[in-house]
């Protein structure tokens, strides 16, 4: 593995730091491997989604330097979906970022 | 690079319409990111050319990170780039009816997918999408062509709903005829009869797409998206 899982979790993080910026106080989006991103118990909505998930292609651009997109056909087919939680979704980033070329 | 350049995306840029366009927002001072499959010999300072087919999606996704790492965002995005084919439906080859829905559909979902994120970054933009009259006239001998083009118009108006969230503007302009190698094949008399059917009967100029593309682009356009624009009163 070129990248460690921790490199990309970081860089993950990152991703949240900065949409959290523009999103109210009550409304911040967590941090740890058990936050839920989506469906009940999650505090963002599809274009909290959609936002998070642009961050973190472009926080990978820039700490990587590859180019991925999290629209998979692999992710939309999993049956567990990796975007459910900050811990599932790292590791499918993890995932992704070895595989770019 | 000024804190005003503005940077556009047109795809299909070797030639014809896209061509036409690279050149005209250069000159109105736009930096202007094209793709062809094969190399183009327009050159200028701020234009950037990709050899890249539209319907290739690590090509595109490469595109997009390399223009994302050089320009940061990207204001606008014109997806010219399509090919037809005239032929009548029992003549179709398969191999035809994929490739023109590569270029002309797939090419247009992915380029919007992966430059909508460089919008959202640069907080928002405007994308204009190339349908063409001959959907809504029905045209015999394009019913591959007109088939595309009339899924780009759906795609334009359900993105338009979703990406207005993101102050992402979606619309499309159709254009008649205009003179260009995609229509050069096409007999005199089907062409005469194409332009009967219009409201205006001539042949549409550069002008007339790029006079559309304007009007999308427009700053005060921003309660317009959407929105399909068809040339010479067709529709
Ligand atoms: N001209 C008309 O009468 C007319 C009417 C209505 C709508 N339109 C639409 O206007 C747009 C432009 O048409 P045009 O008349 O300018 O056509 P054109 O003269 O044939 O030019 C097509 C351009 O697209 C590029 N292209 C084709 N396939 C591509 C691919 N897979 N990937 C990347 N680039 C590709 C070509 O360059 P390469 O060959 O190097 O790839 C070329 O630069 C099209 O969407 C067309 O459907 C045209």
């Amino acid at each position: 593995m070129k990248f460690s899982l921790a490199e990309v979790q970081s860089a993950v993080a990152s991703a949240i730091d900065e949409l959290n910026q523009s999103r109210p106080a009550d409304r911040q989006i967590g941090k740890s491997d058990e936050t839920v991103l989506y469906g009940a118990g999650s505090v963002m909505d599809s274009l909290g989604l959609v936002n998070l998930i642009v961050s973190i292609e472009s926080a990978v651009g820039e700490r990587f330097g590859v180019a991925i997109t999290l629209a998979d056909e692999k992710a939309m087919s999993l049956r567990n979906s990796p975007f459910r939680s900050v811990g599932t979704l790292g590791a499918y980033v993890h995932q992704l970022v070895n595989e770019a070329e | 690079m000024s804190e005003k350049t503005k940077v556009m995306v047109v795809t299909g840029t070797r030639k014809g319409i896209g061509r036409y366009l690279s050149e005209y927002y250069l000159e109105r001072g736009w930096t202007v990111a094209g793709c062809s499959r094969e190399a183009s010999d327009l050159s200028h300072p701020a234009y950037h050319h990709y050899c890249v087919d539209v319907a290739d999606e690590a090509g595109v996704r490469k595109m997009a990170f390399d223009i994302g790492r050089r320009f940061g965002g990207v204001q606008a995005l014109l997806n010219n780039a399509g090919i037809a084919s005239m032929n009548h439906i029992l003549l179709t080859p398969m191999k035809t009816t994929r490739r023109v829905f590569e270029t002309n559909v797939f090419g247009t979902f992915l380029f919007c997918r992966e430059f909508a994120k460089l919008m959202q970054r640069a907080g928002g933009g405007r994308i204009v999408n190339f349908a063409t009259v001959a959907t809504p006239l029905r045209l015999e001998g394009e019913a591959i062509y007109a088939a595309s083009k009339a899924a780009i118009e759906s795609l334009t108006q359900v993105m338009a709903r979703e990406l207005a969230e993101l102050n992402i503007l979606v619309n499309a302009v159709g254009p008649t005829p205009v003179k260009t190698d995609l229509i050069r094949s096409v007999p005199k008399e089907k062409m005469d009869a194409l332009l009967a059917r219009q409201a205006i009967r001539r042949f549409g100029e550069m002008r007339d797409v790029s006079n559309v593309c304007d009007f999308f682009l427009h700053p005060d356009s921003d309660f317009i998206t959407g929105q399909v624009m068809y040339l010479g009163g067709v529709g």
